[in-house]
Formats: C-alpha cells, structure tokens, sequence
C-alpha cells in the first residue's frame, strides 16, 4: 500500500517543472584570471555565471521550439541576432535541434575597466538532438570551447557574444 | 528452373545495390572552415542523400549527390561555430563534427571610450576597451595588435600597442593639462575607430577672494577662478562665501560669471569670511571695519 510520505513524494516529482527533471549539468568554475585593471567582485563573478548558464537554458528552448522570443532574457546584440537567424533557418527547413548541456568548465578571463563587460571562456559539453520534420536524424556529444561577453541590462548580465572556436 | 530462380535473385541483389550503397554513404569533413570561405564536403557510395549543417549559429540542409563533391561557395558559412554534419542517406545516417573560425582580417571594431567627459590631469583617467570582429561579425580571438592613441587639444599624443587576447583589447590613457577635445583612436590592421573625450577645467586652485565695502554691507570678490593648470573654471560651477558672526552663520551659493564670483554679505566687524568651492578651501578674511 502506498504510503502518505511515498504519495508526497510522487507527487513533489510530478509537480516539478520539466526543466527540472532533466539533467543537470556539471558545473565547475575556475577562479577568475583577469587580464584587465579592473578588480572584479565575488558577488559580480557568481551573478554572471549564474546568468551565463541561464542563458542555456533559454537557448536550448529557443532552438527546440523556433521561439525567438525566448531569447529576450538572456541574449543581446551580435549573439541575439545570430541565434535568431539560426531559429528563422530552422523554422524555414523544418528542423528542431536539441541542446541539452551536460558539463561546463567556466573561467572569467576579462573584465571592462569601466565595468561594462566580462569575458568567459567555457570549455562545454552538450548533447545536439536534430529532429527534421518530426523525424529524429541524431543525437550527437560533444565538447568545445565557447568565448562568451556578457554586459549588465536592468536586473542581469545578458550574453552579447556566443561564439565557439576551434580548440 | 535453377537457372531462372538464380537470375531473379541476381537481379534483386542488382536492383538493390544502389540503395546499399547510398547506405554506406560516408562524407569527408575538413577540420575547421574560414567564415564565409568557400568549401566542400566529399561523399562516398552513390544515390541520392541529403547533408544537414547545424549549429547555433547557421543552419543548412542541402540535396547531395553520393560521390560526388558538394561544394558551398563563398559566403555559404559564415557565423563561426562548432557545426555538426549529418549525411543522411535513405536510412543510413553518417555525422562529423567541423568548425568554422573567423576570418582573419578585421572588419568591424567595437570600440568603448570611457568617460565621455572628465577632468584634466587625471592619471589612467580614460579607458578604452575593444573588440575586433570579422565582416561576419564574428569575434576575432587569435593575437592581434591594436594601436590606441589618444590626441590632446595641447598637441600631445599618448600612444599604447596592446595585442588583444580573444577578440579583446584595453588600455587606460592620463587626460592632458588642457582643456578641450580629445581625440581616442583605436587601430587594427587598417580598420580604424574614433571616440572623442571631452576633458574640462579640474578643480579650482588657490582659490582667492578680496572684500570691499558698501555701505553697511561687504562686496566680496573672487579673483578669476583658475584649476592648477590655468584653465578657466567653467562658469557656472559654484563658490560658497561662508560668514561667521558671533555664534550665527551665512552662507551664499554663487555660480561663477565670467571666470569670477561675487556677492554682497552683512557686514559684522569682527565677522569671519570664508570662500570655497566643491572641496578647494580659499582664503580667509577677519572683517574688522
């Protein structure tokens, strides 16, 4: 018979959202190797990983749903532009891609003296899923070293720059 | 009746060794492509497949012939990325992994000057940060050398040669002695990028006042305000005259008018004035008369 607590926890699992359930990726962060003058804060580094690896999140939905507009949180000028006419290709031949990150290894390398920039190298792992028209093509691992520039809007850090380059 | 049963399976094995073939379509990536260069993926076996290119920055999907060379002309690829190919051909599918890297020569600096105005003398007061990028927009991120050059309104010139590290430069410039317009340059292989900095009077120095009466009140009188270097304090910037008098105090915010400020106060003998402006004390006077 199944227990309260077992109840509780079944449904504690099913209320959670689906981002949730999916696996986590391994994160670690490297301690920042600035190039620049600028002294940058703990509080600072913390807030712009945690808005780096949203911005994750955001991409993946985008370019599994071809929604754009997912986007807007987390992505701006150069990166933004790219990544939506990515979405506006893929909308156009069908296709869905799927971007699941699995391991992050992340290290602040630059930040602005007027405090207006940070740089960040991520060396990534993710899983790339191509559905055309319904029909799953592959699903891929890979690693790659991603050179990320976040600037500061309102509340957070939004990615300007999301380019990866060869290892 | 042997002889028909072998020809019919002969020609089964026939009809369907095309689509094998297409099945053991394989393709031939190259290591890394330049942005908008053009490029070619070799295919084997024969038939017909379909190569998809995806990554987040592009996406291409295009009918291949097997074992033939399909080639993409310039300006086909051009966001840089890690790109994944798949060739997929009836039900075999085969995939790779390239990447596209920027272009070499630059094309477009993103060029920040910070502040766009400040105070003369100020030492590391002007930073400037860059980012150098392709024609694609693509960020440069191999060594290059960036030329940053700052031209005062005395005739100076600072100049600093930084090689930016992963599409990014900076560098930090003193302001000059002289009032006036600066002009920040930031060069990379022939691409060029102007920002103008404004740099204004600093704080006034040895702040002087004179007092005269007026009947029963004081006409105090500044001495043309000047900063350390001999640039004329902006008019408009304010002088505080402070008055001191048995216990009671009166103050007067004047804004400068041609290079001077002046006001008329109380006058108290045995009264202390006072003039300053922003944190520069002047001088003091002991009103006696």
């Amino acid at each position: 018979m199944m227990t309260i607590k077992t109840m509780l926890v079944l449904f504690s699992i099913a209320a959670m959202p689906g981002a949730l359930l999916a696996a986590q990726p391994v994160v670690h962060v490297e301690p920042p190797n600035l190039h620049g003058p600028r002294q940058l804060q703990d509080q600072t580094a913390t807030a712009v990983v945690r808005d780096y690896l949203e911005s994750w999140q955001s991409l993946a939905a985008a370019l599994r749903q071809n929604r754009a507009d997912l986007l807007d949180q987390d992505f701006v000028g150069t990166a933004k532009d790219k990544l939506t006419d990515t979405i506006h290709q893929q909308a156009a031949l069908g296709i869905h891609t799927r971007y699941q990150d699995r391991a992050h290894n992340i290290q602040i390398v630059f930040y602005s003296p007027d405090g207006l920039s940070v740089q960040l190298v991520d060396n990534v792992e993710y899983d790339e899923r191509v559905v055309d028209h319904q029909k799953v093509l592959t699903t891929q691992h890979t690693h790659t070293r991603y050179i990320v520039v976040m600037t500061p809007a309102e509340t957070r850090w939004r990615v300007r720059i999301f380019q990866s380059e060869p290892e | 009746m042997k002889l028909r049963f072998a020809c019919l399976i002969s020609g089964i094995l026939l009809a369907a060794l095309p689509l094998a073939y297409a099945q053991d379509g394989r393709m031939s990536l190259p290591t890394t492509v330049e942005a908008g260069s053009a490029f070619s993926i070799q295919s084997s076996g024969s038939g017909k497949a379909v190569l998809y290119i995806v990554g987040p920055g592009q996406v291409l999907k295009r009918d291949v012939q097997l074992g033939e060379t399909a080639s993409f002309p310039t300006g086909s690829l051009y966001n840089a990325g890690h790109y994944l190919a798949i060739l997929v051909a009836g039900s075999s599918t085969d995939n790779g992994w390239f990447d596209v890297a920027p272009a070499s020569k630059p094309a477009n600096l993103s060029f920040l000057a910070r502040p766009s105005r400040l105070s003369i003398g100020l030492h590391n007061g002007i930073s400037g940060t860059l980012y150098i990028f392709d024609v694609y927009h693509n960020l440069i991120t191999k060594p290059t050398p960036v030329s940053f050059k700052l031209s005062i309104p005395s005739g100076a010139v600072q100049q600093r040669t930084v090689t930016a590290n992963l599409g990014e430069a900076t560098t930090e410039m003193d302001s000059g002695t002289k009032e006036g317009f600066a002009k920040f340059e930031a060069q990379v292989d022939g691409v060029s990028s102007t920002r103008v900095v404004e740099q204004v009077p600093g704080n006034p120095c040895g702040l002087k006042m004179s007092a005269q009466p007026a009947g029963n009140r004081i006409h105090l009188q500044t001495s043309p305000v000047r900063d350390c270097s001999g640039n004329a304090v902006p008019d408009g910037t304010i002088v505080t005259f402070t008055e001191n008098y048995n216990g009671t105090q009166s103050t007067a915010d004047v804004p400068l008018k041609q290079g001077i400020a002046q006001v008329e106060l109380p006058a108290h003998p045995g009264a202390t004035i006072t003039v300053a402006s922003g944190v520069v004390l002047g001088n003091e006077i002991h009103w006696q008369k």
